[in-house]
């Protein structure tokens, strides 16, 4: 087992763990924000470059420093490793620096896109980023695209984090979904028009980091803070039936996969599950998820409703009259 | 009567009322008319607390806080996109709406590829805050200077975009509740804010 150290928090870990995962097992603050690197997905990391940390120490053996600032998700831990995330201001304006980065070319428009409330740039950004642009160049734009009947590609707010190249390739089967072009003109495609058939490819729209790939099924029919994310299951003999149903009232407006407390799908759901199962019948609801205090979503919900205690007898509290 | 004891008051400003007998002077009451009239008197030529509403009407903040308006902009598209925040402010829960996708051939009446359908604000649940106001990114909502009418019925407080949109021909005046930063704001061209 080795021993690191992360924001002054020791925590022991297997050889061969990233300092991100490393950072997780231990929680709470001192978890780097990840924008492409998803621990379901196999190669995925080391593109956006939110996670980057400070090494202070390499390793007990070797006590240098690393030169650079590292990736987190794709640098695995030496054994007394010293790593700064949040204590180091170096880290902190670096992460300012890339979220701008990241937004040079993601379009402001938060009203319209249906991921909003739930986006992972969103928070980065309202907890890293500037309070105004400085890019002052044109945008790149796309066209809106449809990748089959149900999925929705707006390629301007992509940040090409891979995320939903690899679920394409490890979850979804065959792969009939990548990245062409390169560098500034670089876009998600489905190579010549080809629809995703696979029913595990609805997955790309929730490891999506952003709105890029939306849900057609739920376009524009609610924002996600009026609705209530349950607990729901079915039994599915594609997929592990656990879902959350987000719902309006009675009606379940879409159903998603459960995400953990790093934004990562629980288990992956199948397409019918996703798309097709949208009667309260269908489905067997447990109850409401909690919400996350700073989450958008967590206005006028309220998971903890306190009752008033009963006032007991008016005559134990009086004094007896003789 | 003496085991009695005296009442004391809990205020401490209860008064013992005395049934003394009244002199002839203050039998005549005449004095007191008088003095009573006095007072009515002199009312008639002091300034009036009240104002004959609707005729007259008292003089406005530019600011007031009164019914919104749902702003078209210059081209006559409805500014709103749905987005939800005014509802999402708002403290009273008084917003309601539901979002529809612009069709093709509708980009004169929407500005955005998404409007609200059905935008509704509850007059009798609104507190008129204002926090739609500050809360709403396409500058789409706006309180201003007029008063919710009063009604009999509870169901027409419930005022819907026919009431809430405003025409072209009767525009809305709201540039006074801008202030100076925001107008210098909405002068960047850059911002894909003010295409």
């Amino acid at each position: 087992m080795f021993k690191v150290t992360i924001d002054n928090i020791t925590v022991e870990v297997e050889p061969g763990t990233t300092i991100l995962n490393a950072a997780r097992k231990i929680g709470g603050e001192v978890v780097p924000p990840a924008m492409c690197y998803y621990s379901k997905l196999k190669g995925s990391g080391g593109k956006c470059r939110t996670c980057l940390v400070k090494v202070a120490q390499g390793s007990a053996a070797d006590p240098r420093p690393m030169p650079k600032l590292v990736a987190s998700c794709s640098t695995p831990v030496q054994d007394g490793m010293v790593v700064q995330n949040i204590t180091s201001p170096e880290v902190l304006a670096a992460r300012k620096a890339i979220v701008e980065f990241l937004l040079i070319n993601h379009p402001l428009d938060c009203p319209v896109c249906d991921q909003a409330g739930e986006c992972d740039l969103q928070d980065l950004s309202f907890k890293h980023g500037l309070e105004a642009t400085r890019y002052i160049e044109e945008k790149r734009e796309f066209d809106v695209v449809d990748i089959g009947e149900k999925i929705k590609l707006h390629m301007n707010r992509c940040i090409l984090c891979y995320r939903c190249v690899y679920t394409a390739d490890q979850i979804a089967g065959k792969r009939v979904h990548g990245v062409m072009y390169r560098g500034d003109t670089a876009e998600i495609s489905t190579l010549i028009s080809q629809n995703i058939n696979s029913d595990f490819s609805g997955n790309v729209i929730d490891v999506c980091p952003v709105g890029a790939l939306t849900d057609r099924t739920f376009r524009f029919k609610s924002r996600v803070w009026f609705l209530n994310p349950m607990n729901a299951h079915r039994d599915c003999l594609k997929c592990s039936g656990k879902v959350t149903a987000w719902m309006f009232g009675k009606e379940i407006y879409r159903v998603t996969a459960r995400k953990d407390q790093f934004g990562e799908v629980e288990e992956f759901i199948c397409d019918e599950c996703r798309f097709e199962k949208k009667q309260t019948s269908d489905w067997v609801i447990e109850g409401p998820r909690h919400i996350e205090r700073n989450s958008v979503i967590s206005a006028n919900h309220y998971e903890k409703i306190k009752k008033p205690s009963i006032i007991k007898p008016l005559e134990e509290k009086t004094e007896k009259q003789e | 009567m003496s085991d009695l004891k005296p009442y004391t008051s809990v205020s401490g400003r209860s008064k013992i009322v005395s049934d003394k007998k009244i002199t002839w002077v203050e039998r005549l009451y005449l004095p007191a008319i008088l003095k009573g009239m006095t007072i009515t008197l002199s009312h008639l030529l002091k300034h009036k607390a009240t104002i004959r509403y609707p005729e007259t009407k008292r003089e406005f903040s530019e600011i007031y806080r009164g019914q919104h308006v749902l702003k078209r902009d210059d081209e006559g598209r409805e500014r709103c996109t749905a987005c939800g925040l005014c509802a999402v402010a708002c403290p009273a829960e008084a917003i309601t709406m539901v979002a529809e996708e612009r069709k093709p051939g509708e980009e004169n009446l929407y500005r955005e590829e998404k409007y609200a359908k059905i935008y509704e604000i509850n007059m009798l649940r609104c507190i008129f805050c204002g926090l739609c106001e500050e809360a709403c990114p396409k500058e789409a909502i706006f309180l201003t200077p007029r008063i919710v009418n009063a009604d009999y019925h509870r169901d027409r407080f419930i005022y819907g975009k026919d009431i809430l949109v405003e025409s072209m021909d009767n525009r809305v005046d709201v540039t006074k509740r801008q202030t100076p930063e925001v107008l210098a704001f909405k002068k960047e061209k850059n911002r894909k804010h003010n295409d």
